[in-house]
């Protein structure tokens, strides 16, 4: 079990290596031709405005919270799902009731809407409607 | 190819005159940098896979063209030299690290994302003994050490300093794990049924041919689970329809907007990486893995490596047609797929197969 | 000294010295990852201790759960990365007799305690095991953990709903 364990830790560093490797002979070979503009923030040849660390939408939370409580769950459904045809019946039926309570969570934050992801709740602008003469046009095309 | 069963290291190992533990440790560094090239390898195939279905399902011009002046290869045509041409000019690019950025997480996420790829590939079983890694809790150890990719996309996101790189980053790690619950229930299915974790138990199971594949047994609710977990591991490459993450046209190219050059190629090859990884879980949980359709014609020498190969590409086909078939989903749509969708079929399958096996 | 010593002692050296990175450094997004590599060791140790499945358990709980939650977290609090999240030092003097007080009981526990050594270690797979005992001897633990669970995951709804 540990050489195994041991390959698996082999693969990690040769992972790091062969990254380091590369970028450093991208380093040694590659065209430099630096320009304060270049190192700019991207944003579509604007100037960057304001600061990119901004306040994010609640429902990453409470996404990653369901998540983790289910991700608990699971991890005690792999240990079972291992042994469950020896154990028969009985370890069924026990995880069939585990299930099920977590089942009544999955229930809850699904009628109670935290499943749901915010949608916009802008109102059109009736200024940056299409114009009729547009519209007639699209039709036109269209048919 | 590097057989690096435990025994048989320690039987080379007899045979030679350094100390055992040097061998050894020359053993899995050599295994190490063998899976690690053929995964380089691997996603540079993935790569190329990408530009042609693409350029020929949208008849492109571009990727038809890249050719050579030497005599013999100049015949190939068809643009086969596209590949070598895109890891060339990657290798030459300028490397720009803005300004704003913070310089030194924006060095380390390449670094985790790969690695946490490549040590995905230490338990995947090429063949009768063909693994890096026979661990015990293998199919575990997969979910969790993918999420360090997880991890590392997060940093990059944030350490780029972008508006479109952090929100890029949150939406993947959202929809990541997100879909990690279903994939993971699907999973289930398949770990009931053999009653190990071990990949190469699970691959012995399906062994005899087309009709013991893991897909048929306890019908529908093997094959249900089937496509929750290749839809779920569809959105957990981020690929499309569930590509928003690195939606164009909104957020440029998401997490890897600020990145260049090698580190840039660096998250490109995990991507393709990962997607030969979900290749061969799919093809070694659900179609026989190593084992040929055949029973147990073409069962051996070099055919398990063949058969496996095949099977994940066909599997990594799959992924690039649908990417040109289906428009891309919008965030309500993504998290109904899967929290409303797939985790109940994922429970579904995992109840019935679960009552077909005490019948 | 064999491997696993040789093992032990740089898994132990990162998690102490990754932890050591995560409380004293200014930004929190280092702190994260700090804790990330922490965790990594841990998971490490649990490996040369012989529990594979808790091992795992650990990096996909730790790693891919609370270390992402946390991100999460951290992202949602606006302008919080920027700040030093380090506080001032105050009552240096009640805090070195308070904190020395500990690691004296701490110290003088640790050293008159008749640990119970395992000896050599077997190295087998624990999942089967861990599975057997969950469905027989402690049935009752882990059903209780369901329905905590279901309330961890009402409450945790409750109080993001409130925000």
């Amino acid at each position: 079990m540990l050489f195994n364990f041991a390959n698996v830790l082999t693969f990690i560093v040769f992972g790091a290596v062969f990254v380091g490797i590369n970028i450093t002979l991208s380093r040694i070979l590659q065209a430099r031709n630096p320009h304060p503009v270049k190192l700019s923030t991207y944003e579509c040849g604007e100037l960057p405005e304001g600061d990119s660390w901004i306040q994010f939408n609640i429902r990453f939370y409470v996404i990653a919270l369901i998540f983790l409580i289910f991700e608990v769950e699971i991890v005690f459904l792999f240990p079972w799902a291992t042994v469950f045809k020896e154990l028969g019946l009985f370890a069924f039926v026990e995880m069939m009731i585990f299930v099920f309570i977590l089942l009544v969570g999955l229930a809850y934050v699904w009628v109670k809407g935290d499943l749901e992801w915010d949608k916009s709740t802008a109102v059109p602008d009736p200024a940056l409607a299409p114009s009729a003469a547009r519209q007639e046009l699209t039709e036109a095309i269209a048919s | 190819m590097p057989v690096l069963n435990a025994n048989l290291t320690l039987q080379a190992a007899q045979f030679a005159n350094l100390p055992e533990t040097l061998q050894t440790i020359l053993f899995m560094v050599l295994g190490a940098a063998i899976f690690a090239g053929a995964a380089a390898v691997l996603a540079l195939v993935g790569v190329y896979l990408e530009r042609k279905i693409s350029a020929h399902m949208q008849d492109r011009v571009g990727p038809m063209e890249v050719n050579t002046e030497i005599p013999v290869l100049k015949n190939i045509g068809h643009g086969w030299a596209q590949t070598l041409a895109d890891a060339l000019k990657l290798l030459i690019k300028e490397d720009i690290v803005p300004a704003e950025a913070d310089k030194k997480l924006h060095l380390m996420a390449p670094f985790i994302v790969f690695a946490a790829t490549l040590a995905g590939f230490s338990v995947l079983p090429f063949g009768p003994g063909l693994v890096a890694s026979d661990l015990n809790v293998g199919l575990f150890y997969i979910i969790a050490i993918s999420s360090f990719v997880v991890i590392g996309i997060i940093l990059a996101g944030w350490s780029s300093n972008n508006k479109w790189s952090l929100l890029g980053a949150m939406r993947s790690a959202a929809q990541i794990v997100s879909f990690e619950i279903p994939a993971s229930l699907a999973l289930l299915v398949v770990i009931m049924a053999v009653g190990s974790l071990n990949l190469g138990d699970i691959v012995a199971a399906q062994a005899g041919g087309i009709h013991k594949w893991l897909i048929w047994w306890y019908p529908p609710f093997n094959i249900l689970a089937f496509f929750v977990f290749f839809v779920a591991s569809l959105a957990e490459l981020n690929r499309a329809p569930f590509d928003m993450p690195e939606a164009e046209s909104e957020i440029v190219a998401g997490f890897h907007t600020e990145y260049s050059g090698m580190k840039w190629a660096m998250f490109f090859l995990a991507e393709y990486a990962n997607m030969f990884l979900v290749g061969v879980i799919i093809a070694t949980l659900f179609l026989g893995g190593w084992t040929s359709p055949f029973g147990d014609f073409l069962n051996s020498g070099p055919f398990p490596v063949f058969w496996v190969t095949l099977k994940a590409f066909i599997v990594i086909f799959v992924q690039i047609w649908l990417r040109w078939t289906l428009p891309r989903v919008r965030v309500d749509q993504l998290m109904y797929t899967s929290w409303k969708v797939l985790t109940p079929f994922a429970f579904v399958a995992m109840v019935g197969a679960g009552i077909w096996m005490m019948l | 000294m064999d491997f696993t010593n040789i093992a032990f002692y740089i898994f132990a050296a990162l998690t102490v010295g990754s932890a050591g990175v995560m409380v004293f450094h200014r930004n929190v997004v280092y702190s994260a990852v700090g804790l990330l590599f922490a965790f990594f060791g841990v998971a490490g140790i649990y490996v040369l201790l012989a529990a594979d499945f808790i091992a795992i358990v650990q990096i996909l709980i730790y790693v891919g759960g609370i270390l992402i939650l946390l991100l999460f977290g951290v992202m949602l609090s606006q302008k919080l990365t920027k700040v030093d999240v380090r506080t001032e030092s105050m009552q240096l003097v009640p805090a070195v007799v308070v904190v020395g007080g500990v690691l004296a009981v701490l110290l003088l526990t640790i050293s008159s305690t008749p640990w119970k050594l395992a000896g050599s270690l077997e190295y087998e797979p624990t999942t089967k095991a861990i599975g057997r005992l969950m469905m027989t001897e402690y049935l009752i633990p882990f059903e209780i953990a369901s329905v905590l669970l279901l309330a961890a995951l009402i409450g945790a709804a409750y109080i993001a709903r409130k925000n």
